[in-house]
């Protein structure tokens, strides 16, 4: 009797044990799928787009034949935009940040903005597309230029700058408000002499994280009106552009493989771009945190 | 103090303009965090105005049950249906890769790695987020679609399975990530009594973790949803841009994202009938995430309040 207990146990943690081992499996295939997917992406863009990728496509417009293509003006045009989208962008978000944190009240108001911030971070980027395409070419009058592209993208990735800006400022020790404050400083002294330089490498995370988004943000500049074709460099803030990732939906496109080959090429200048600014991002925000724990202890 | 008594004695006016200099900051901080509402006000304001005046020349009840989308033909038809079919049908395809990958991945994060193996892996998992999304409309076109070509005769060069797929592996750090914090949040207590009472560590995982972080989990997955349903690019390059009122996977469809860069696209001059459909179909996509990410911030802030 006992025996045959001990049996139905043994069965029992024998099947425990392929359960867990068949979960182990699965999840191992899991990582291994997306990690799969993420190697092929990159792999098959740089075997396709290697060959192409030479100075001479750096530096040259697009042309109609694809061997003599290259992302000169979506090179300078991708540049303007996310210094003009940057220079909006990262005073008002700081801005906001600093006022939530530090000056409103935890009252209604104040959750309603915040309610806000986290709802704008989930509206898709073509929604802000068709707001700059009214408001910034249309009603404002800044036509289709690099301006009105900037603000567009300004107002999408102005929550990622609020929002890792706050999470910046909440480190910041309460102690050192205090000091600041028993020798005499007003609050804004105190904020902009102690708060905001201690916040800053939170804050250029997410200024770096945004950059990043912004680089790779296609469809709201198509819909706001940013050309495809474009063979000349931007001249001025009211210029029309493109930017890189356009000129790259603008070959993937075409049929022809020649362009196909471009549009690799156009990928591997922007994922190295991408990559390296996540990269950025990551490393900054681990070595923050280091010094954060370590001055705690 | 004696300090302050001095410089009041120099200048009495000095703590007047630093009152008011203070108030100036705080006014225009709070300007700053109001660029967030106006922006909020904007987006509103521009689809409700310019739908209200798409509503006048087609008939609301055209728009919900039309089941034809031609309104750059001469015989134009204005049915939203094949559009947000075709949305939701490229969701769909996301979903069922991402649920059960996200949700393995995340368990295995969670309750099986070490916590320096977690920490390694869920930034690199991270990046698949951070990839352009353009980057994988080209590896759908040119890489996936093929390889699923010779799997499948008679597959369409565009099709929703492709794009589909693709944008499962996309938002699947998304679903990893949050539903992880979720499950990081359970207390280690439930953990300890179901091991107490001889559970193995996949009953624990699944029968008490899972449930207790349920709320978590549910809003990872609404808010991967509304993240697929407002995806462009990688639809606009790998899914065609037929309005075709069907659920196979096959054939080429075209999204309500894909309309609206269809027609950004060409040159569409401000008050013609074609500059309002986008903003109707925009409307709708606005709604349809909005929605999405109510009930997703909710589940959220429901779990933290439980645990936290």
């Amino acid at each position: 009797m006992n025996s045959a207990v001990a049996g139905d146990i043994s069965i029992l943690i024998e099947k425990q044990k392929l359960g867990e081992r068949i979960f182990k499996i699965a999840a191992t295939l899991a990582v291994l799928i997306s990690l799969g997917t993420l190697t092929a992406l990159v792999v098959d863009a740089f075997i396709d787009g290697f060959p192409r990728l030479n100075w001479k496509f750096l530096t040259s417009f697009p042309s109609r034949k694809p061997q003599e293509a290259g992302i000169l003006a979506a090179l300078f045009g991708s540049f303007y935009v996310i210094i003009l989208t940057a220079l909006s962008a990262v005073p008002i978000g700081l801005g906001a940040a600093i006022y939530l944190e530090e000056y409103a009240k935890k009252n209604r108001f104040s959750r309603f903005i915040e309610l806000n911030v986290s709802n704008l971070a989930g509206v898709p980027s073509i929604i802000y597309g068709l707001l700059g395409l009214d408001l910034f070419v249309r009603l404002m009058g800044l036509g289709r230029s690099l301006l009105a592209g900037a603000l567009t993208l300004a107002l999408l990735v102005l929550p990622i700058i609020i929002i890792s800006a706050r999470e910046a400022i909440r480190t910041v020790p309460l102690s050192i408000r205090e000091a600041a404050y028993a020798l005499g400083a007003t609050r804004w002294q105190m904020i902009k002499d102690h708060v905001v330089p201690l916040s800053l490498p939170g804050v250029l995370t997410g200024v770096i994280l945004s950059v990043s988004r912004a680089i790779g943000e296609t469809a709201p500049l198509i819909t706001m009106g940013a050309l495809t074709y474009v063979a000349f460099i931007p001249n001025g803030p009211l210029s029309p552009f493109t930017v890189l990732p356009i000129q790259i939906f603008n070959w993937v496109s075409r049929p022809q493989k020649g362009f196909h080959a471009c549009a690799a090429a156009g990928i591997v200048v922007l994922l190295v771009v991408t990559l390296f600014l996540n990269a950025l991002a990551i490393f900054l925000r681990n070595h923050y945190q280091r010094k954060i724990s370590a001055r705690s202890l | 103090m004696c300090f302050y008594v001095f410089i009041s004695m120099i200048d009495p006016n000095r703590k007047k303009i630093r009152a008011r200099q203070e108030f100036l900051i705080k006014v225009l901080l709070l300007f700053c965090g109001m660029v967030s509402v106006l922006t909020t006000l904007g987006i509103v304001g521009v689809l409700v105005f310019e739908t209200i005046t798409f509503f006048t020349r087609v008939p609301i009840f055209d728009f919900l049950t039309d089941t034809q989308w031609t309104p750059l033909f001469t015989n134009k038809h204005f049915g939203i249906l094949p559009l947000f079919t075709a949305t939701l049908l490229t969701s769909v395809i996301a979903m069922l890769v991402a649920i059960p990958l996200g949700l393995l991945i995340a368990i295995f994060l969670s309750e099986y790695v070490s916590s320096d193996v977690r920490r390694v892996l869920k930034p690199i998992l991270e990046i698949l987020a951070g990839v352009p999304t353009i980057v994988y409309g080209y590896f759908a076109l040119l890489f996936v679609t093929p390889i699923l070509q010779k799997f499948i005769p008679g597959m369409n060069g565009f099709n929703s399975l492709s794009p589909g797929i693709v944008m499962g592996i996309m938002i699947l750090p998304l679903i990893s990530s949050l539903s992880e914090d979720a499950m990081y949040a359970v207390p280690q207590s439930l953990r300890d009594a179901a091991f107490a009472l001889g559970s193995s560590r996949l009953q624990v995982a699944f029968k008490v973790v899972v449930p207790a972080a349920f709320s978590g989990i549910t809003a990872s997955f609404i808010l991967a949803v509304s993240r697929a349903v407002g995806e462009t690019m990688l639809m606009a390059i790998a899914a065609g841009q037929m309005p075709n009122l069907t659920l196979n996977p096959l054939v080429p469809i075209e999204t309500m994202t894909t309309y609206i860069v269809q027609v950004s696209l060409g040159d569409t001059p401000y008050g013609t009938l074609e500059y309002q459909t986008i903003f109707a179909v925009g409307t709708v996509l606005f709604l349809s995430t909005l929605v999405l990410n109510i009930i997703g911030g909710k589940l959220r802030a429901h779990y933290r309040e439980m645990y936290v």
